[in-house]
């Protein structure tokens, strides 16, 4: 935890955040041809709170996890993870920020094809300041239920199990905050049980703040805290208001 | 796991592209090195054959690359013909009134020193006399010093050894002046060995055939130097066959000293093995192998010969050197220009491998940077990439060209004397993993900047 965040403070904490893309001409209707995606008000997490963050397809969802992992930066607003204002930051230092300190779990798990299953766990400590650490890396893939797939390829796993890949490789770098992407989206009800389970349970034994998003009701109602997108995006609202 | 590693795997993903890239390069590279390899042969062979100890090359006016040409390598045609009394300048004036008593001459040429004498005095000078064939193979007329005075190898320091037999004599009992000793390829080719009779063609290997015939008394070991692809007759059988005398008139006919009543009608033969030895008018030499006394003087008595209207004197070392800077480098530059124009196809072909591939690895980028990875380390992950490409192949090239070199290496040394081994090397070669990675590295410059430039989030969500 950094020096400056107290016990109390919440792990992120993003105050008025306006993101907007470019708009295809033919879209924009003569208007200044960008549109607003994000426009979010306050949203925080605490430390190792687990939330599960609802909306609907389109609805900035992802664009807002991007954001969290300084993969994007918003147009205005500030976003404060474990202590650091991640606008301050450079591009690498983004970068570095999120080696240390976010894990990432997509919807279509995107293991690299031509690394096996420890390996795509080894990558997920290779950029950061620490050694990749073989001993954690095989520890989370037991974790996973997969120590005897160690050595599979991607191509040679069912997606259930590369998603379970997927969330080794998420802790490997031992992250203050996990993001996940629709995680169960991509795998069939049995394995969405697993791998939520998962998530929630890597995350609780090791300290780590969970947001989840996801569309389906059913798994967020899984979580103690569910915040609605479609409600505390102000940007949706007014495109609802355009729409009428 | 570190960049290379990642690099690897990725370079293992796609085998055949992999496979095919890399030995495009393997034989580009390869191209370079025995265009290399082929030069430092060649180089070697010409610079370390150009002398056997002489310093010298004496003949008549015309081409100084051609006299050393035919001389030292027996390639190329003889430009010429030199008197023998050129031969003679060589000579103090006591040697040279032998030479007058012995063979018939004008009585004035027995009178002083030769003008080049002093030069040449505890030296020697050698003469050849070319022309004939024994096969496809020089004929070599010379005298016994050939044999005692002329060292090779790199030291220059090993005599000639024979491998059978051993060398003619000046006037043996048995053959008089028509002994022969070959080189050891001669030998080897044309299944002859000591014992055996040897009949030179006139003139060129097709030409007619001479009656005299020559006994084979020595078969020389394999030196690695031109010497190997000749015959060497005895000078004075040489004069002797047919056509080989100078025309003269009458009024330049000498007999030798207590020899006139000998002489025959056709001024060359008495009978069988008893043969009068053409006069000096009647004798020429092809060019004299000259060692000066000191090797200080070799500067002074190439002027002065080259001054004067007769002779001309080139120095074979520094001759070889000039062909091989202005025929044998340019042609091998030329040559190694185009092998590295191979090179160069290859790095394209590793740039539009790896270019090709990032349409497919977009989203693996995008994911190493939501790992963490910097757009600085995808960059260099896709240069390991090339530069993997580029020392597999460049290693695989040099093995293939060595190995190549090793398989011809008896050939190769049975040529030209020159021992080769798989980690013979020219010089130049160190140059190559440098040209080759500074290659790949070009190679991998769209690709690398394909992505550092690679947008995250489109290719995330994707």
């Amino acid at each position: 935890m950094n020096k400056e965040q107290s016990r109390n403070d919440p792990l992120l904490a993003a105050t008025d955040i306006i993101k907007s893309f470019d708009q295809p001409a033919d879209q924009s209707g003569g208007k200044d041809g960008r549109l607003t995606v994000l426009d979010l008000p306050r949203f925080s997490i605490a430390n190792g709170e687990q939330v599960a963050l609802i909306g609907q397809s389109g609805g900035g969802k992802t664009t807002l996890l991007h954001l969290f992992a300084g993969l994007l930066v918003p147009d205005s607003g500030t976003i404060n993870i474990a202590g650091i204002e991640l606008s301050r930051l450079s591009e690498q230092g983004r970068d570095r920020f999120r080696a240390g300190n976010i894990g990432y779990v997509f919807q279509t798990f995107n293991l690299l094809p031509a690394f096996t299953a420890i390996e795509n766990v080894k990558l997920g400590m290779s950029f950061g300041q620490g050694n990749v650490d073989a001993g954690r890396a095989a520890e989370l893939l037991d974790r996973v239920g997969l120590a005897e797939r160690a050595n599979y390829r991607p191509g040679q796993l069912s997606v259930g199990q590369q998603q379970r890949v997927a969330i080794a490789r998420s802790l490997a770098g031992r992250p203050k905050l996990l993001l996940a992407d629709e995680p169960t989206a991509n795998v069939d009800p049995t394995s969405a049980e697993t791998v939520l389970d998962l998530i929630r349970s890597s995350c609780r034994d090791e300290g780590i703040s969970l947001l989840l998003v996801t569309h389906d009701m059913n798994v967020a109602q899984r979580f103690d805290r569910v915040d609605e997108l479609d409600t505390i995006n102000r940007a949706l609202s007014a495109h609802s208001k355009q729409a009428i | 796991m570190s960049l290379l590693t990642i690099a690897w795997r990725n370079f293992c993903h796609r085998p055949l592209s992999s496979l095919l890239t890399t030995l495009s390069l393997a034989l580009g590279v390869g191209l370079v090195v025995l265009v290399l390899s082929i030069f430092g042969i060649v180089n070697e062979a010409f610079t370390r054959n150009a002398t056997f100890g002489y310093n010298l090359v004496v003949g008549p006016k015309g081409s100084a690359l051609q006299l050393t040409l035919n001389s030292v390598f027996y390639l190329s045609q003889p430009i010429e013909n030199l008197p023998y009394s050129q031969y003679m300048e060589m000579f103090p004036q006591a040697d040279r009134q032998a030479m007058v008593d012995q063979f018939g001459g004008d009585p004035e040429l027995g009178k002083r020193d030769g003008k080049y004498a002093a030069f040449v005095s505890g030296g020697y000078a050698i003469p050849l006399a070319l022309g004939d064939y024994y096969g496809t193979f020089r004929v070599v007329g010379t005298t016994t010093d050939f044999f005692e005075k002329l060292r090779h190898g790199p030291e220059l320091d090993q005599p000639f050894e024979f491998e059978d037999g051993e060398a003619f004599q000046a006037d043996s009992e048995a053959n008089g002046y028509f002994e022969a000793v070959l080189g050891s390829r001669v030998a080897a080719e044309m299944e002859v060995g000591v014992g055996d009779l040897l009949y030179p063609t006139h003139g060129d290997p097709e030409g007619k055939g001479h009656e005299e015939a020559f006994m084979i008394t020595g078969v020389l070991a394999p030196t690695g130097t031109p010497n190997d692809r000749a015959a060497f007759v005895n000078l004075e059988g040489f004069y002797l066959m047919e056509g080989h005398a100078k025309p003269v008139d009458e009024s330049e006919r000498f007999d030798p000293v207590g020899e006139a009543d000998k002489s025959s009608d056709d001024g060359t033969a008495d009978g069988e093995g008893n043969r009068r030895l053409l006069s000096i008018p009647e004798r020429e030499v092809t060019s004299v192998l000259v060692r000066t006394g000191n090797m200080m003087f070799a500067p002074g008595m190439q002027n002065m010969i080259n001054e004067s209207l007769e002779a001309q004197a080139a120095a074979p070392v520094g001759e070889i050197y000039k062909l091989m800077d202005a025929i044998v480098g340019p042609v091998m530059q030329a040559l190694l220009g185009i092998t590295l124009i191979t090179c160069f196809v290859a790095a394209v072909g590793i740039l539009v491998a790896i270019y090709n591939s990032m349409n497919d690895r977009r989203r693996d980028i995008a994911v190493m940077r939501a790992l963490g990875a910097r757009r600085e380390t995808v960059t260099a992950i896709i240069v390991f990439e090339s530069f993997l490409v580029a020392v597999i192949g460049g290693v695989l090239g040099w093995i293939l060209a060595h190995a190549a070199i090793v398989l011809y290496s008896g050939k190769i040394e049975d040529q030209t004397g020159i021992s080769v081994n798989f980690f013979t090397v020219s010089s130049h070669e160190i140059y190559i993993l440098p040209v080759v990675l500074g290659l790949a590295l070009l190679a991998a410059l769209l690709p690398a900047w394909s992505a550092y430039r690679t947008d995250v989030g489109s290719n995330l969500s994707a």
